[in-house]
Protein backbone atom coordinates (compact mmCIF):
# COMPACT_ATOMS: atom_id res chain seq x y z
CA UNK A 1 0.00 0.00 0.00
CA UNK A 2 2.93 2.08 0.78
CA UNK A 3 5.53 3.49 -1.46
CA UNK A 4 9.41 1.73 -0.56
CA UNK A 5 9.65 5.41 -0.09
CA UNK A 6 7.03 6.19 2.67
CA UNK A 7 8.23 3.08 4.37
CA UNK A 8 12.42 4.30 4.48
CA UNK A 9 10.84 7.69 5.72
CA UNK A 10 8.44 5.86 8.41
CA UNK A 11 10.66 3.47 9.54
CA UNK A 12 13.76 5.89 9.79
CA UNK A 13 12.75 9.24 9.78
CA UNK A 14 14.49 12.48 9.57
CA UNK A 15 14.93 15.80 11.71
CA UNK A 16 12.97 14.41 14.70
CA UNK A 17 12.83 16.85 17.37
CA UNK A 18 12.12 20.13 18.48
CA UNK A 19 14.15 23.60 18.36
CA UNK A 20 14.31 25.64 21.78
CA UNK A 21 15.21 29.11 19.78
CA UNK A 22 13.33 27.96 16.62
CA UNK A 23 12.65 30.98 14.36
CA UNK A 24 9.24 29.52 13.42
CA UNK A 25 6.86 27.42 14.81
CA UNK A 26 4.07 26.04 12.72
CA UNK A 27 1.05 23.50 13.61
CA UNK A 28 -0.90 21.54 11.42
CA UNK A 29 -3.70 19.18 12.71
CA UNK A 30 -5.24 17.71 15.78
CA UNK A 31 -5.42 14.38 17.68
CA UNK A 32 -8.98 14.01 17.15
CA UNK A 33 -8.40 14.14 13.44
CA UNK A 34 -6.04 11.47 13.63
CA UNK A 35 -2.88 13.36 12.43
CA UNK A 36 -1.35 16.39 14.17
CA UNK A 37 2.08 18.27 13.37
CA UNK A 38 4.47 20.56 14.79
CA UNK A 39 7.73 22.26 12.83
CA UNK A 40 10.28 24.43 13.77
CA UNK A 41 13.02 25.96 11.41
CA UNK A 42 16.15 28.07 12.50
CA UNK A 43 16.72 30.82 9.90
CA UNK A 44 19.81 32.18 8.54
CA UNK A 45 20.02 35.16 5.82
CA UNK A 46 16.77 34.01 4.46
CA UNK A 47 17.91 30.11 4.36
CA UNK A 48 16.68 27.51 6.61
CA UNK A 49 19.66 26.25 8.38
CA UNK A 50 17.64 24.05 10.90
CA UNK A 51 14.62 21.96 10.64
CA UNK A 52 13.05 19.87 13.07
CA UNK A 53 9.66 17.80 13.63
CA UNK A 54 7.19 16.40 16.03
CA UNK A 55 4.67 14.52 14.18
CA UNK A 56 1.13 12.18 15.63
CA UNK A 57 -0.31 10.20 13.11
CA UNK A 58 -0.27 7.37 10.90
CA UNK A 59 2.74 5.90 8.82
CA UNK A 60 2.14 8.19 5.50
CA UNK A 61 1.72 11.44 8.28
CA UNK A 62 4.90 10.60 9.22
CA UNK A 63 6.93 9.94 6.27
CA UNK A 64 5.52 13.25 4.65
CA UNK A 65 6.85 15.30 7.75
CA UNK A 66 10.15 13.62 7.31
CA UNK A 67 10.05 14.66 3.73
CA UNK A 68 9.24 17.78 4.39
CA UNK A 69 12.38 18.76 6.54
CA UNK A 70 14.46 16.85 4.39
CA UNK A 71 13.09 18.78 1.42
CA UNK A 72 12.95 22.59 3.18
CA UNK A 73 16.54 21.91 4.80
CA UNK A 74 18.91 24.58 3.17
CA UNK A 75 16.24 26.05 0.67
CA UNK A 76 15.80 29.58 1.05
CA UNK A 77 12.35 30.95 2.70
CA UNK A 78 11.06 32.04 -0.60
CA UNK A 79 11.82 28.37 -2.35
CA UNK A 80 10.59 26.34 1.07
CA UNK A 81 7.10 28.11 0.60
CA UNK A 82 6.97 27.14 -2.72
CA UNK A 83 6.80 23.16 -1.13
CA UNK A 84 3.32 21.72 -1.95
CA UNK A 85 1.34 18.84 -0.69
CA UNK A 86 1.83 17.79 -4.30
CA UNK A 87 5.05 17.89 -4.52
CA UNK A 88 5.66 16.69 -1.32
CA UNK A 89 3.84 13.14 -2.29
CA UNK A 90 5.74 13.31 -5.29
CA UNK A 91 8.76 13.06 -3.69
CA UNK A 92 7.54 10.14 -1.41
CA UNK A 93 6.74 8.16 -4.99
CA UNK A 94 3.08 9.00 -4.18
CA UNK A 95 0.61 8.52 -0.93
CA UNK A 96 -2.61 6.27 -1.21
CA UNK A 97 -5.71 8.47 -2.70
CA UNK A 98 -7.15 8.20 1.18
CA UNK A 99 -4.10 9.88 2.61
CA UNK A 100 -3.55 12.71 0.40
CA UNK A 101 -5.49 14.80 2.88
CA UNK A 102 -5.76 13.88 5.93
CA UNK A 103 -2.03 12.77 6.53
CA UNK A 104 -0.70 14.94 3.86
CA UNK A 105 -0.03 17.91 6.61
CA UNK A 106 3.34 18.67 6.07
CA UNK A 107 3.47 21.34 3.73
CA UNK A 108 0.53 23.45 5.22
CA UNK A 109 2.94 23.34 8.93
CA UNK A 110 5.77 24.27 7.26
CA UNK A 111 4.08 27.44 5.80
CA UNK A 112 2.78 28.19 8.84
CA UNK A 113 5.81 28.15 10.11
CA UNK A 114 7.22 30.21 7.83
CA UNK A 115 4.42 32.47 8.22
CA UNK A 116 5.21 32.33 11.69
CA UNK A 117 8.96 33.32 10.94
CA UNK A 118 8.22 36.37 8.87
CA UNK A 119 5.57 37.98 11.40
CA UNK A 120 8.45 37.33 13.97
CA UNK A 121 10.32 39.80 11.58
CA UNK A 122 7.87 42.32 11.05
CA UNK A 123 8.07 41.45 7.04
CA UNK B 1 12.45 -13.20 9.48
CA UNK B 2 9.48 -15.63 10.65
CA UNK B 3 5.92 -13.72 10.39
CA UNK B 4 3.88 -13.51 13.39
CA UNK B 5 0.00 -13.50 12.81
CA UNK B 6 -1.69 -11.83 15.49
CA UNK B 7 -4.83 -10.74 13.46
CA UNK B 8 -6.90 -14.33 14.37
CA UNK B 9 -9.78 -11.96 14.88
CA UNK B 10 -9.99 -11.18 10.84
CA UNK B 11 -9.25 -14.43 9.47
CA UNK B 12 -7.54 -17.95 10.14
CA UNK B 13 -5.53 -20.21 7.46
CA UNK B 14 -7.03 -23.49 6.71
CA UNK B 15 -6.67 -26.40 8.65
CA UNK B 16 -4.42 -29.43 7.09
CA UNK B 17 -7.19 -31.50 7.60
CA UNK B 18 -9.70 -29.10 6.00
CA UNK B 19 -8.00 -28.82 3.05
CA UNK B 20 -7.52 -32.23 1.95
CA UNK B 21 -11.06 -32.80 2.97
CA UNK B 22 -12.52 -30.03 0.35
CA UNK B 23 -9.80 -30.56 -2.56
CA UNK B 24 -11.91 -34.07 -3.84
CA UNK B 25 -14.53 -31.52 -4.37
CA UNK B 26 -13.17 -29.40 -6.42
CA UNK B 27 -11.79 -32.27 -8.70
CA UNK B 28 -13.36 -35.53 -9.12
CA UNK B 29 -16.52 -34.78 -6.88
CA UNK B 30 -17.41 -31.32 -9.20
CA UNK B 31 -21.31 -32.32 -9.29
CA UNK B 32 -24.13 -30.12 -8.95
CA UNK B 33 -26.11 -31.10 -5.72
CA UNK B 34 -29.32 -30.72 -7.50
CA UNK B 35 -28.45 -32.90 -9.92
CA UNK B 36 -30.74 -36.82 -9.79
CA UNK B 37 -27.48 -39.07 -11.24
CA UNK B 38 -24.01 -40.02 -9.13
CA UNK B 39 -22.16 -37.73 -9.31
CA UNK B 40 -25.01 -35.09 -8.18
CA UNK B 41 -25.89 -37.20 -5.21
CA UNK B 42 -22.27 -37.79 -3.96
CA UNK B 43 -22.08 -33.53 -3.61
CA UNK B 44 -25.70 -33.51 -1.89
CA UNK B 45 -24.33 -36.28 0.66
CA UNK B 46 -21.48 -34.28 1.19
CA UNK B 47 -23.20 -31.04 1.81
CA UNK B 48 -25.65 -33.01 4.32
CA UNK B 49 -22.60 -34.51 6.13
CA UNK B 50 -21.22 -31.11 6.52
CA UNK B 51 -24.42 -29.80 7.78
CA UNK B 52 -24.67 -32.39 10.99
CA UNK B 53 -20.95 -31.51 11.56
CA UNK B 54 -21.71 -28.18 11.77
CA UNK B 55 -24.86 -28.24 13.66
CA UNK B 56 -23.15 -30.45 16.12
CA UNK B 57 -20.61 -27.48 17.08
CA UNK B 58 -23.18 -25.68 18.17
CA UNK B 59 -25.47 -27.97 19.67
CA UNK B 60 -28.34 -27.86 17.15
CA UNK B 61 -30.41 -30.04 14.71
CA UNK B 62 -28.73 -30.12 11.06
CA UNK B 63 -31.67 -28.76 9.45
CA UNK B 64 -31.60 -26.20 11.77
CA UNK B 65 -28.15 -24.67 9.31
CA UNK B 66 -29.05 -22.76 6.74
CA UNK B 67 -25.33 -22.15 4.73
CA UNK B 68 -24.19 -18.69 3.15
CA UNK B 69 -21.55 -17.36 1.46
CA UNK B 70 -20.25 -15.36 4.54
CA UNK B 71 -20.91 -13.97 7.95
CA UNK B 72 -22.14 -10.74 6.80
CA UNK B 73 -24.93 -12.78 4.67
CA UNK B 74 -26.07 -14.17 6.96
CA UNK B 75 -26.46 -11.44 9.41
CA UNK B 76 -28.30 -9.67 6.68
CA UNK B 77 -30.33 -12.62 6.01
CA UNK B 78 -31.49 -12.79 9.76
CA UNK B 79 -32.16 -8.97 10.08
CA UNK B 80 -34.59 -8.54 6.86
CA UNK B 81 -35.76 -11.66 6.66
CA UNK B 82 -37.50 -11.43 10.32
CA UNK B 83 -38.77 -8.05 9.72
CA UNK B 84 -40.17 -9.08 6.79
CA UNK B 85 -41.80 -12.43 7.89
CA UNK B 86 -42.85 -10.67 11.12
CA UNK B 87 -43.65 -6.75 10.05
CA UNK B 88 -47.84 -7.88 10.60
CA UNK B 89 -46.97 -8.16 14.36
CA UNK B 90 -44.79 -4.77 14.66
CA UNK B 91 -41.82 -2.54 12.95
CA UNK B 92 -39.99 -2.79 15.93
CA UNK B 93 -35.85 -4.01 16.12
CA UNK B 94 -33.83 -3.34 18.65
CA UNK B 95 -29.68 -4.04 18.19
CA UNK B 96 -26.46 -2.93 20.28
CA UNK B 97 -23.97 0.06 19.66
CA UNK B 98 -21.68 -2.70 19.09
CA UNK B 99 -22.98 -4.67 16.31
CA UNK B 100 -20.62 -5.27 13.64
CA UNK B 101 -21.54 -3.54 10.78
CA UNK B 102 -23.37 -5.91 8.95
CA UNK B 103 -25.93 -5.97 11.68
CA UNK B 104 -25.63 -2.06 11.93
CA UNK B 105 -26.42 -1.40 8.12
CA UNK B 106 -29.19 -3.75 8.03
CA UNK B 107 -30.51 -2.26 10.50
CA UNK B 108 -29.95 1.07 9.07
CA UNK B 109 -31.89 -0.14 5.63
CA UNK B 110 -34.54 -1.65 7.44
CA UNK B 111 -35.11 2.01 9.35
CA UNK B 112 -35.54 3.53 5.65
CA UNK B 113 -38.24 0.88 4.70
CA UNK B 114 -40.13 1.96 7.66
CA UNK B 115 -39.19 -0.25 10.45
CA UNK B 116 -37.85 1.40 13.92
CA UNK B 117 -34.62 0.77 15.46
CA UNK B 118 -33.18 1.16 19.34
CA UNK B 119 -29.47 1.12 19.64
CA UNK B 120 -28.89 0.18 22.91
CA UNK B 121 -26.06 1.59 24.50
CA UNK B 122 -23.27 -0.48 26.23
CA UNK B 123 -21.16 0.02 29.49
CA UNK B 124 -17.26 0.89 29.33
CA UNK B 125 -16.39 -2.95 29.04
CA UNK B 126 -18.74 -2.50 25.63
CA UNK B 127 -21.05 -4.96 27.94
CA UNK B 128 -24.87 -4.77 26.63
CA UNK B 129 -27.11 -4.57 30.44
CA UNK B 130 -29.80 -6.96 30.17
CA UNK B 131 -32.47 -4.66 31.97
CA UNK B 132 -31.77 -2.18 28.61
CA UNK B 133 -32.95 -4.71 26.84
CA UNK B 134 -36.10 -5.28 28.89
CA UNK B 135 -36.80 -1.90 29.29
CA UNK B 136 -36.27 -1.15 25.94
CA UNK B 137 -38.86 -3.93 24.12
CA UNK B 138 -42.24 -2.71 23.19
CA UNK B 139 -45.67 -4.63 21.67
CA UNK B 140 -44.66 -3.92 17.86
CA UNK B 141 -40.62 -5.64 18.45
CA UNK B 142 -40.51 -8.42 16.56
CA UNK B 143 -36.20 -8.62 16.98
CA UNK B 144 -33.59 -7.86 19.44
CA UNK B 145 -30.00 -9.02 17.83
CA UNK B 146 -26.89 -8.78 19.83
CA UNK B 147 -23.16 -9.71 19.20
CA UNK B 148 -21.96 -12.53 21.13
CA UNK B 149 -18.33 -11.50 21.36
CA UNK B 150 -16.70 -8.33 20.25
CA UNK B 151 -13.96 -8.63 17.52
CA UNK B 152 -12.75 -5.17 18.28
CA UNK B 153 -12.79 -5.27 22.64
CA UNK B 154 -13.27 -8.92 22.94
CA UNK B 155 -16.36 -8.57 25.25
CA UNK B 156 -18.56 -11.40 25.48
CA UNK B 157 -22.38 -10.60 26.24
CA UNK B 158 -24.39 -11.73 28.58
CA UNK B 159 -26.60 -13.82 25.53
CA UNK B 160 -27.86 -16.41 28.00
CA UNK B 161 -29.61 -14.19 30.78
CA UNK B 162 -30.74 -11.44 27.65
CA UNK B 163 -32.55 -14.30 25.36
CA UNK B 164 -34.00 -15.50 28.49
CA UNK B 165 -35.69 -11.53 28.50
CA UNK B 166 -36.44 -11.67 24.91
CA UNK B 167 -38.03 -15.32 25.22
CA UNK B 168 -39.96 -14.09 27.83
CA UNK B 169 -41.80 -11.16 25.48
CA UNK B 170 -42.14 -13.51 23.24
CA UNK B 171 -39.49 -11.77 20.78
CA UNK B 172 -37.31 -13.58 18.45
CA UNK B 173 -33.81 -13.40 19.39
CA UNK B 174 -30.56 -13.17 16.73
CA UNK B 175 -27.17 -13.36 18.00
CA UNK B 176 -24.12 -12.37 15.90
CA UNK B 177 -21.46 -15.49 16.63
CA UNK B 178 -19.05 -14.76 14.24
CA UNK B 179 -16.20 -14.00 16.84
CA UNK B 180 -17.34 -16.43 19.82
CA UNK B 181 -17.95 -20.00 17.74
CA UNK B 182 -14.40 -21.81 17.66
CA UNK B 183 -13.21 -19.38 20.16
CA UNK B 184 -15.22 -20.32 23.44
CA UNK B 185 -17.79 -23.45 23.48
CA UNK B 186 -21.45 -22.02 21.85
CA UNK B 187 -24.53 -24.29 22.58
CA UNK B 188 -27.64 -22.72 20.96
CA UNK B 189 -29.92 -24.79 23.72
CA UNK B 190 -28.11 -23.35 26.87
CA UNK B 191 -27.76 -19.49 24.77
CA UNK B 192 -31.36 -20.60 24.38
CA UNK B 193 -31.22 -18.40 21.08
CA UNK B 194 -33.49 -18.09 17.25
CA UNK B 195 -31.01 -17.44 15.30
CA UNK B 196 -27.23 -17.28 14.99
CA UNK B 197 -24.51 -16.01 12.49
CA UNK B 198 -21.24 -18.19 12.53
CA UNK B 199 -18.40 -18.29 10.21
CA UNK B 200 -16.05 -21.04 9.20
CA UNK B 201 -13.25 -18.81 8.43
CA UNK B 202 -13.27 -18.39 12.05
CA UNK B 203 -12.13 -21.90 13.24
CA UNK B 204 -9.86 -22.60 10.53
CA UNK B 205 -12.36 -23.41 8.10
CA UNK B 206 -12.26 -21.56 4.48
CA UNK B 207 -13.68 -18.27 3.92
CA UNK B 208 -16.96 -18.15 1.28
CA UNK B 209 -18.46 -20.52 3.98
CA UNK B 210 -20.79 -19.47 6.58
CA UNK B 211 -24.14 -20.31 8.41
CA UNK B 212 -27.51 -19.09 9.48
CA UNK B 213 -28.62 -21.24 12.53
CA UNK B 214 -32.55 -21.04 12.59
CA UNK B 215 -34.13 -22.58 15.16
CA UNK B 216 -37.33 -25.10 14.00
CA UNK B 217 -40.38 -23.56 13.55
CA UNK B 218 -38.89 -19.30 13.35
CA UNK B 219 -40.77 -17.91 10.05
CA UNK B 220 -37.78 -16.24 7.93
CA UNK B 221 -37.79 -14.48 4.52
CA UNK B 222 -35.12 -15.65 2.23
CA UNK B 223 -32.50 -12.87 0.95
CA UNK B 224 -31.66 -15.16 -2.38
CA UNK B 225 -34.87 -16.12 -4.03
CA UNK B 226 -34.26 -18.36 -7.16
CA UNK B 227 -34.43 -22.50 -6.44
CA UNK B 228 -35.05 -25.16 -3.92
CA UNK B 229 -30.85 -25.03 -2.34
CA UNK B 230 -31.28 -24.94 1.20
CA UNK B 231 -35.00 -25.87 1.53
CA UNK B 232 -35.77 -22.85 -0.57
CA UNK B 233 -34.40 -20.35 2.20
CA UNK B 234 -31.04 -19.67 0.06
CA UNK B 235 -31.21 -19.92 -3.61
CA UNK B 236 -27.67 -20.46 -5.51
CA UNK B 237 -26.16 -23.73 -6.40
CA UNK B 238 -24.33 -24.63 -3.61
CA UNK B 239 -20.27 -24.05 -2.87
CA UNK B 240 -20.02 -27.68 -2.36
CA UNK B 241 -16.28 -27.15 -1.44
CA UNK B 242 -16.29 -24.76 1.05
CA UNK B 243 -19.38 -26.16 3.15
CA UNK B 244 -17.39 -29.55 3.03
CA UNK B 245 -14.67 -27.55 4.67
CA UNK B 246 -17.14 -25.83 7.06
CA UNK B 247 -18.50 -29.33 8.03
CA UNK B 248 -14.64 -30.55 8.67
CA UNK B 249 -13.25 -27.48 10.61
CA UNK B 250 -16.74 -27.12 12.62
CA UNK B 251 -15.43 -31.19 13.55
CA UNK B 252 -12.14 -30.59 14.47
CA UNK B 253 -13.16 -27.45 16.08
CA UNK B 254 -15.87 -29.42 18.52
CA UNK B 255 -12.74 -32.27 18.83
CA UNK B 256 -9.94 -29.46 19.96
CA UNK B 257 -11.78 -26.50 21.43
CA UNK B 258 -10.99 -27.32 25.01
CA UNK B 259 -7.16 -27.26 23.85
CA UNK B 260 -6.94 -24.66 21.92
CA UNK B 261 -8.33 -21.97 24.56
CA UNK B 262 -6.05 -23.80 27.10
CA UNK B 263 -3.08 -22.90 24.70
CA UNK B 264 -4.29 -18.76 23.62
CA UNK B 265 -5.38 -17.89 27.35
CA UNK B 266 -1.88 -17.70 29.33
CA UNK B 267 -0.58 -16.17 25.49
CA UNK B 268 -2.93 -13.54 25.93
CA UNK B 269 -2.68 -13.01 29.87
CA UNK B 270 0.96 -12.68 29.54
CA UNK B 271 0.39 -9.88 26.09
CA UNK B 272 -2.27 -7.80 28.48
CA UNK B 273 0.00 -7.86 31.82
CA UNK B 274 3.15 -6.76 29.88
CA UNK B 275 1.22 -4.17 27.97
CA UNK B 276 -0.20 -2.87 31.28
CA UNK B 277 3.25 -2.25 32.76
CA UNK B 278 3.45 0.38 29.94
CA UNK B 279 2.39 4.55 31.22
CA UNK B 280 -0.56 5.47 29.50
CA UNK B 281 -1.74 2.40 27.91
CA UNK B 282 -5.23 1.27 28.60
CA UNK B 283 -7.10 -2.18 28.27
CA UNK B 284 -10.31 -1.60 25.83
CA UNK B 285 -12.80 -4.35 26.79
CA UNK B 286 -14.14 -6.70 29.61
CA UNK B 287 -11.07 -7.57 31.66
CA UNK B 288 -12.41 -11.08 32.34
CA UNK B 289 -15.22 -11.55 30.27
CA UNK B 290 -13.14 -11.59 26.75
CA UNK B 291 -12.75 -13.99 24.39
CA UNK B 292 -9.83 -16.25 25.32
CA UNK B 293 -7.46 -15.28 22.27
CA UNK B 294 -8.17 -11.77 22.52
CA UNK B 295 -6.26 -8.54 24.08
CA UNK B 296 -6.82 -4.87 22.97
CA UNK B 297 -5.50 -1.51 23.94
CA UNK B 298 -5.19 2.02 23.32
CA UNK B 299 -1.86 3.48 23.46
CA UNK B 300 -2.27 7.46 24.57
CA UNK B 301 -0.14 9.84 22.61
CA UNK B 302 0.73 7.61 19.35
CA UNK B 303 -1.85 6.99 16.51
CA UNK B 304 -2.74 3.27 15.89
CA UNK B 305 -2.71 2.45 12.32
CA UNK B 306 1.41 3.54 12.81
CA UNK B 307 1.76 1.18 15.65
CA UNK B 308 0.56 -1.57 13.36
CA UNK B 309 3.23 -0.56 10.05
CA UNK B 310 5.85 -0.58 12.62
CA UNK B 311 4.95 -3.77 14.24
CA UNK B 312 4.07 -5.14 10.20
CA UNK B 313 7.76 -3.66 9.78
CA UNK B 314 9.26 -5.74 12.86
CA UNK B 315 6.61 -9.34 11.26
CA UNK B 316 4.29 -8.73 13.73
CA UNK B 317 0.31 -8.56 12.23
CA UNK B 318 -1.98 -6.90 14.03
CA UNK B 319 -5.41 -4.80 13.58
CA UNK B 320 -6.43 -1.31 15.30
CA UNK B 321 -10.07 0.36 14.94
CA UNK B 322 -8.10 4.01 14.30
CA UNK B 323 -9.52 6.11 12.13
CA UNK B 324 -6.56 6.03 9.60
CA UNK B 325 -6.93 2.66 9.55
CA UNK B 326 -9.89 2.46 8.36
CA UNK B 327 -10.83 2.91 4.55
CA UNK B 328 -13.74 5.11 5.62
CA UNK B 329 -11.34 7.17 7.63
CA UNK B 330 -13.67 7.15 11.06
CA UNK B 331 -13.05 5.96 14.25
CA UNK B 332 -14.35 2.53 15.19
CA UNK B 333 -17.96 3.14 16.31
CA UNK B 334 -17.55 0.11 19.50
CA UNK B 335 -14.51 2.41 21.06
CA UNK B 336 -16.58 5.72 21.18
CA UNK B 337 -19.64 3.77 22.51
CA UNK B 338 -17.64 2.24 25.40
CA UNK B 339 -16.44 6.67 26.19
CA UNK B 340 -13.28 6.11 24.51
CA UNK B 341 -12.41 10.04 23.18
CA UNK B 342 -11.62 10.11 19.77
CA UNK B 343 -8.33 11.20 20.40
CA UNK B 344 -7.63 8.28 21.88
CA UNK B 345 -9.55 5.81 19.61
CA UNK B 346 -7.03 6.98 17.59
CA UNK B 347 -4.37 4.97 19.64
CA UNK B 348 -6.29 1.23 18.92
CA UNK B 349 -4.57 -1.93 18.53
CA UNK B 350 -6.07 -5.40 18.47
CA UNK B 351 -3.98 -8.66 18.73
CA UNK B 352 -5.10 -11.88 18.76
CA UNK B 353 -3.86 -15.20 18.99
CA UNK B 354 -4.72 -18.38 17.35
CA UNK B 355 -3.69 -22.10 17.79
CA UNK B 356 -0.35 -21.40 15.78
CA UNK B 357 0.58 -18.84 18.30
CA UNK B 358 3.86 -20.10 20.01
CA UNK B 359 5.33 -18.85 23.57
CA UNK B 360 8.59 -17.70 21.95
CA UNK B 361 6.57 -15.71 19.30
CA UNK B 362 4.84 -14.06 22.64
CA UNK B 363 8.40 -13.34 24.31
CA UNK B 364 9.41 -11.56 20.90
CA UNK B 365 6.20 -9.75 20.70
CA UNK B 366 6.85 -8.33 24.49
CA UNK B 367 9.94 -7.06 24.00
CA UNK B 368 9.00 -5.74 20.44
CA UNK B 369 5.78 -3.86 21.38
CA UNK B 370 7.27 -1.51 24.11
CA UNK B 371 9.99 -0.60 21.98
CA UNK B 372 7.47 0.23 18.91
CA UNK B 373 5.07 2.80 21.49
CA UNK B 374 8.78 4.34 23.32
CA UNK B 375 10.27 4.73 19.17
CA UNK B 376 6.58 6.73 17.85
CA UNK B 377 6.16 8.95 21.24
CA UNK B 378 9.70 10.23 20.78
CA UNK B 379 8.49 11.61 17.21
CA UNK B 380 4.81 12.52 19.00
CA UNK B 381 4.25 16.40 19.84
CA UNK B 382 2.48 14.81 22.88
CA UNK B 383 4.42 12.25 24.73
CA UNK B 384 4.33 14.81 27.99
CA UNK B 385 0.24 15.10 27.64
CA UNK B 386 -2.02 16.45 25.37
CA UNK B 387 -1.91 20.03 25.88
CA UNK B 388 -5.38 20.26 26.03
CA UNK B 389 -5.56 19.39 21.88
CA UNK B 390 -7.87 16.48 23.26
CA UNK B 391 -10.76 19.15 22.97
CA UNK B 392 -10.10 20.27 19.17
CA UNK B 393 -13.07 19.40 17.08
CA UNK B 394 -12.24 17.61 13.61
CA UNK B 395 -13.40 19.78 10.61
CA UNK B 396 -10.56 18.86 7.88
CA UNK B 397 -11.46 17.27 4.93
CA UNK B 398 -10.99 13.61 5.53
Amino acid sequence: MYSEKVMDHFTNPRNVGEIDDADGIGEEGNPVCGDAMKIFIKVKDDVITDVKFKTFGCASAIAVSSMVTEMAMGMTIEEASKITRESLAEALDGLPPQKMHCSNLGADALHKAIEDYRSRQGK
Amino acid sequence: MNKIYMDHVATNPLHPEVLDAMMPYFKEHFGNPLSLYEPGVIAREAIEAARAATAELINAKAKEIIFTASGAEANNFALKGIAFAHQNKGKHIIVSKVEHHSVLNSARFLEKQGFAVTYLPVDKYGMVNPADVKKAIIDETILVSIIHASPEIGTIQPIAEISKIVKEKGVVFHTDSTSSVGNIPVDTESLGIDLMTFAAHQFYGPKGAAALYVRSGTRIVPLIYGGIQEGGRRAGTENVPAIVGMGKAAEITKRDLDKRIAHVIPLRDSIISNALKIDKVILTGHPEQRLPGHASFVVEYIEGEAMLMMLAVKGIYSASGSACSSKALKSSPVLISIGIPVHLAQGSVVFTLGESTTTEEIKYFNETFPQIISRLREISPYAQGWEGTEDSTCTAKK
